[in-house]
C-alpha cells in the first residue's frame, strides 16, 4: 500500500491558483485561508511565512490578526479541495490498479504486484516523490503492508519511508505517538490521560483490558484496539475505490443562435445520432440523458430524461425529448446544445429493425412505457406488486412498470377480494338489524342499496407493529345488492371497544 | 351479389353480410365464438365494477380462443402467455370506481397488469393509443367516465385503426356515458345482476354476473345475455329476447340552440 499525505493541500491549491512559486510573489506575504466557523471565521490553512509569524490550521482569526497584523486573508474552498482530491486519486492510479480517498488531504493506492513495473518498491517511492514535487504538492509517501502502517509512516515517519514485508510492523512503528493510529481527538486525549503515547505502549497493555475498557466503540476510528489490528494486518480494512466513469457526450456548437423550434428539432435529432454512434462504439445504452441548451444571454436550461431499460435509438431519443422542449424559451437565440448520458448501462448490439418492419409490428415494451412516462409521468405508469400485509390497501405497492418484482410468499386465497378498491375508502350510512350483525341496507353517493345476500364477517386487525393502540380493527362483509351488484364494505370497529364512538360503515372496494 | 348459402362456416369469424334479409342471415353472437372484434365499447354505470369485471372475462375469452396473432399450430402457442396488458383510467373513472386492486385480479392476469393513471381524457387517449401500438401487449382495458369533448368519432375512429392495424384488441370502457357516436365494431351495454347461488353458501354472492346489451355490432344480430363469469369461461343462461330497440341515441341532444348554429 502506498499511502501519500499533501500536507498543504489546501495553500499548495491556492498558489496554483495565483499562479506564484513557493515563497515568491503572493505567497512571500502571510497568508491564510479561512473558512466560516459558529464563532466566527477560523484559519483552515497557513502558508508558511505566516506560520513562522505564529498563526496555526484551527485557530480563531481574530487571535491570528492579534499576533502578526499583516496577515492577507483568503476564503478557503474545501469543496474545491475535495474534487482536486478524486481526481488526484484517479491520477494516482498510475502506480496500483485501486486508490482510494483519504479525507481530507490524503491518498490510499495499492500497489500490490505493480512496483517491479517501476524497477522495485525504492524506485517507485522515488518517482512517486519527483512526481509529486513536479506537480507542486507538498507530498509525503509511504509505503507498506497495510494502508494503517502506510498512512502511519506518511504522517509520522520520515519522507520516503518503506516499510517492506519482511520486517516487524510493531517493531517498525513503535516508537510513533498514538496519533499514528489514526483515532479521533476525543480518543487520543483520553489515551494521553491514561498515561499511553506511543504506540508500543498500547502494544504492552493486556489486550484483554484494551478490549474491556473500549467495548462499546465500535468505529474503528474510536477504537484503537481495532486500528491496531488493521495496522498490523490482523483485520481487514477494505478500502472504497474511486473509479473514474467518463460520461458519453456530444455536442453542436452553433454558427447563428437559433430561435426557432424546428432547427431546435435539427439539432437535437444530429446530437441524437452523434450520441447512438458514441454509445455504439462503447457497447453502452443511455438510462439518463441531460440536453444542456445555452443560451446567448447567459442562461442555460437543461432537461433531463430517464428511461425504463437502455436504449441508443436516436429516432426514440429524438422522440422522447421533443415532448421536453415544448416549453423552452429561447429568448435571444441559443448558441450551444450539448447531449450527455449521465447513466448508462451495457447493451449489447442487436440488428437494427427496418422502418417498415417497425411500422409493421408495432413498438416495444419498453418504447411504450417510455412514451407514456414522458408525457404522463413516471408516477402515473406503474404496475401493482404484492406486499406481505393483510391490511387490503396495503397488500399492493405499485412500482415501475419495468422494474424486477421482488420475490415474496404467494398470497393466501382464502377469501374473495373485489376487482377494484377505491383510493380512500367512503362512508356510507348503514341500517342493520344488530349492531354486531349483518347490514340490512346502506346508502351509497346518494342511492340506496337493499342487500340481498351477504358473507362475513371477515375480521381484519389492525397491525399493531406499526400503527397506534387505538386503531379500530375492521369486519369486512361481501355483498350483493337486490340488482345485483356486489361490493366489498366494512364495519370500523364494535360496539364498546373503548376506541371511539359507534362504529362507522365504509365501502372499501366493488366486485365484478 | 354474393351466393345465398345463409350459413356461415363455422370457424372463421364472421363477415359483413349486406343486402336483403340480411339480419336473418347474421349470426348470433355466443360466448366462446371466436369475434374477430379489435375494439369493443362497453358502457355501465359508474357506481358498480360490473363494466371492468365484464371487459376483463371478455378479454379473457378472447386470449382462449382466438389466441391473438398465433398460428393454431403454432408451438409458441403452447407456453403460457406472458405478455403484459394496459388498463388505462382517467381521473374521474378512478374517483368513481377506484383502481385495479391485484389480489382480485384473476390469477392467470394479475402478474402481467400495467396501469395507467391519467388525468385527463386526452391523456387517457393517448395512452390508450400507445398502447395499441405496441406489439408486445396482449390487450388494453381502458376505462373513460361520461362523454369528454376529447372522445369524439374521429378520436374513436384513430383507436379503432390503430386497434385493427397492429391487432392488439381494446375494450373501453365508457362509465356513466351517453351512447354518442364511436366507431367500436361492437357495443355493449352492461348491469350487474343476481349471481347464482353458491354451492357451499347459499347467502353468499356468487361468481360475477351481468345482463349485458349488444345493441350494436357490424357482424352480429343484436341480442341480449345474461352472462356470468365461470373462472375458465364465460357461461351464459338462455338468451332472453333479442333487443329490437335499434341503434340506441347515436347522436347527441341538439340541446336548446338551433342546429344551424352549428
Amino acid at each position: 500500500m502506498l499511502a501519500i499525505w499533501c500536507a498543504h493541500l489546501a495553500i499548495d491549491r491556492w498558489r496554483q491558483a495565483e499562479g506564484c512559486r513557493r515563497g515568491e510573489g503572493a505567497d512571500a506575504a502571510p497568508v491564510v485561508l479561512v473558512g466560516e466557523s459558529a464563532h466566527g471565521p477560523r484559519i483552515a490553512a497557513v502558508n508558511a511565512a505566516a506560520h513562522d509569524q505564529g498563526a496555526a490550521a484551527g485557530m480563531m482569526l481574530a487571535d491570528a490578526r492579534a499576533l502578526c497584523p499583516g496577515l492577507v486573508v483568503h476564503p478557503a474552498d474545501p469543496g474545491g479541495d475535495l474534487a482536486f482530491l478524486e481526481r488526484l486519486a484517479l491520477w494516482a492510479q498510475r502506480w496500483g490498479p485501486w486508490s482510494a480517498l483519504d479525507p481530507p488531504d490524503g491518498l490510499i493506492v495499492d500497489i500490490t504486484g505493480a512496483a517491479h513495473l517501476f524497477g522495485g518498491e525504492q524506485a517507485l517511492v522515488a518517482d512517486a516523490v519527483r512526481l509529486m514535487q513536479g506537480r507542486g504538492l507538498a507530498a509525503r509517501i509511504a509505503l507498506a503492508p497495510t494502508a494503517g502502517a502506510a498512512w502511519a509512516l506518511a504522517h509520522f515517519g520520515p519522507q520516503g519511508a518503506i516499510l517492506s514485508g519482511e520486517e516487524d510492523i510493531a517493531r517498525r512503528l513503535g516508537p510513533l505517538p498514538v496519533a499514528a493510529l489514526r483515532l479521533d481527538d476525543d480518543v487520543q486525549l483520553l489515551l494521553r490521560r491514561l498515561g499511553l503515547k506511543r504506540i508500543e505502549d498500547l502494544a504492552m497493555v493486556e489486550r484483554e483490558n484494551l478490549a474491556r475498557r473500549f467495548r462499546n466503540r465500535r468505529a474503528p476510528a474510536a477504537n484503537p484496539l481495532v486500528r491496531l489490528d488493521q495496522l498490523l494486518g490482523r483485520l481487514p480494512e477494505p478500502a472504497l475505490p474511486v473509479i473514474g466513469v467518463e460520461a458519453p457526450m456530444v455536442q453542436r456548437r452553433l454558427m447563428e443562435p437559433i430561435r426557432h423550434r424546428a432547427l431546435l428539432d435539427r439539432v437535437a435529432a444530429d446530437l441524437a445520432d452523434d450520441m447512438a454512434r458514441v454509445l455504439e462504439g462503447q457497447g453502452q445504452g443511455a438510462r439518463r440523458l441531460e440536453l444542456g441548451l445555452w443560451k446567448v444571454d447567459g442562461d442555460v436550461i437543461f432537461r433531463q430524461l430517464e428511461m425504463s431499460a437502455a436504449s441508443r435509438d436516436p429516432a426514440h431519443l429524438v422522440r422522447l425529448f421533443a415532448a421536453r422542449l415544448d416549453d423552452v424559451d429561447a429568448g435571444f437565440g441559443i448558441e450551444m446544445v450539448r447531449l450527455r448520458a449521465s447513466w448508462t448501462e451495457p447493451l449489447a448490439l442487436a440488428q437494427s429493425d427496418l422502418e417498415a418492419a417497425a411500422e409493421r409490428h408495432g413498438t416495444s415494451l419498453a418504447t411504450c412505457i417510455d412514451r407514456l412516462t414522458v408525457r404522463l409521468g413516471s408516477q402515473a405508469v406503474r404496475r401493482p406488486v404484492p406486499q406481505a400485509s393483510h391490511l387490503p390497501e396495503r397488500a399492493q405497492r405499485w412500482q415501475p412498470p419495468l422494474a424486477p418484482v421482488r420475490t415474496s410468499q404467494e398470497e393466501f386465497e382464502f377469501h374473495h377480494r373485489p376487482l377494484k378498491i377505491l383510493d380512500r375508502p367512503e362512508s356510507i350510512a348503514v341500517i342493520y338489524a344488530a349492531p354486531d350483525g349483518l347490514p340490512r341496507v346502506f346508502g351509497w353517493r346518494g342511492r340506496r342499496h337493499v342487500i340481498a345476500r351477504a358473507e362475513g364477517p371477515e375480521r381484519i386487525a389492525p397491525e399493531w407493529w406499526r400503527e397506534r393502540s387505538s386503531v379500530r380493527l375492521r369486519d369486512y362483509y361481501r355483498i350483493e345488492d337486490e340488482e345485483g351488484r356486489r361490493f366489498w364494505i366494512y364495519r370500523h370497529g364494535i360496539a364498546g371497544d373503548g376506541r371511539g364512538g359507534l362504529p362507522e360503515w365504509f365501502i372499501q372496494g366493488l366486485s365484478a | 351479389m354474393q351466393s345465398l348459402n345463409p350459413s356461415i362456416p363455422p370457424g372463421l369469424p364472421p363477415a359483413l353480410v349486406r343486402g336483403l334479409s340480411a339480419s336473418e342471415r347474421t349470426a348470433r353472437w355466443r360466448p366462446g365464438i371466436a369475434t374477430g372484434c379489435r375494439h369493443a365499447e362497453i358502457f355501465a354505470s359508474g357506481g358498480e365494477g360490473s363494466s371492468a369485471g365484464f371487459a376483463l372475462s371478455l378479454a379473457r375469452e378472447a386470449l382462449r380462443n382466438e389466441g391473438w396473432r398465433c398460428a393454431p399450430g403454432d408451438p409458441a402457442a403452447d407456453t403460457p402467455d406472458e405478455r403484459a396488458w394496459l388498463w388505462v383510467q382517467d381521473k374521474a373513472a378512478r374517483r368513481l370506481s377506484g383502481r385495479p386492486y391485484r389480489p382480485g385480479l384473476p390469477p392467470d392476469l394479475r402478474h402481467r397488469l400495467i396501469h395507467v393513471a391519467a388525468d385527463k381524457a386526452e391523456d387517457a387517449l393517448f395512452a390508450l393509443e400507445e398502447g395499441l401500438r405496441c406489439r408486445d401487449l396482449a390487450f388494453v382495458i381502458g376505462e373513460i367516465a361520461g362523454n369528454p369533448k376529447a372522445l369524439d368519432f374521429t378520436a374513436s375512429r384513430r383507436l379503432s385503426l390503430a386497434a385493427e392495424r397492429h391487432g392488439v384488441p381494446l375494450w373501453l370502457v365508457r362509465l356513466d356515458a351517453a351512447c354518442d357516436l364511436g366507431s367500436a365494431r361492437m357495443r355493449w351495454k352492461v348491469v350487474a345482476a343476481p349471481s347464482l347461488a353458491p354451492r357451499w353458501n347459499a347467502h353468499a354472492p356468487g361468481a360475477a354476473s351481468w345482463r349485458a346489451e349488444l345493441f350494436r355490432a357490424h357482424t352480429f344480430q343484436p341480442g341480449q345475455w345474461t352472462l356470468r363469469d365461470e373462472g375458465s369461461e364465460l357461461a351464459f343462461s338462455p338468451a332472453t329476447i333479442p333487443a329490437t330497440s335499434g341503434a340506441g341515441d347515436l347522436v347527441r341532444a341538439s340541446g336548446d340552440r338551433s342546429l344551424a348554429a352549428g
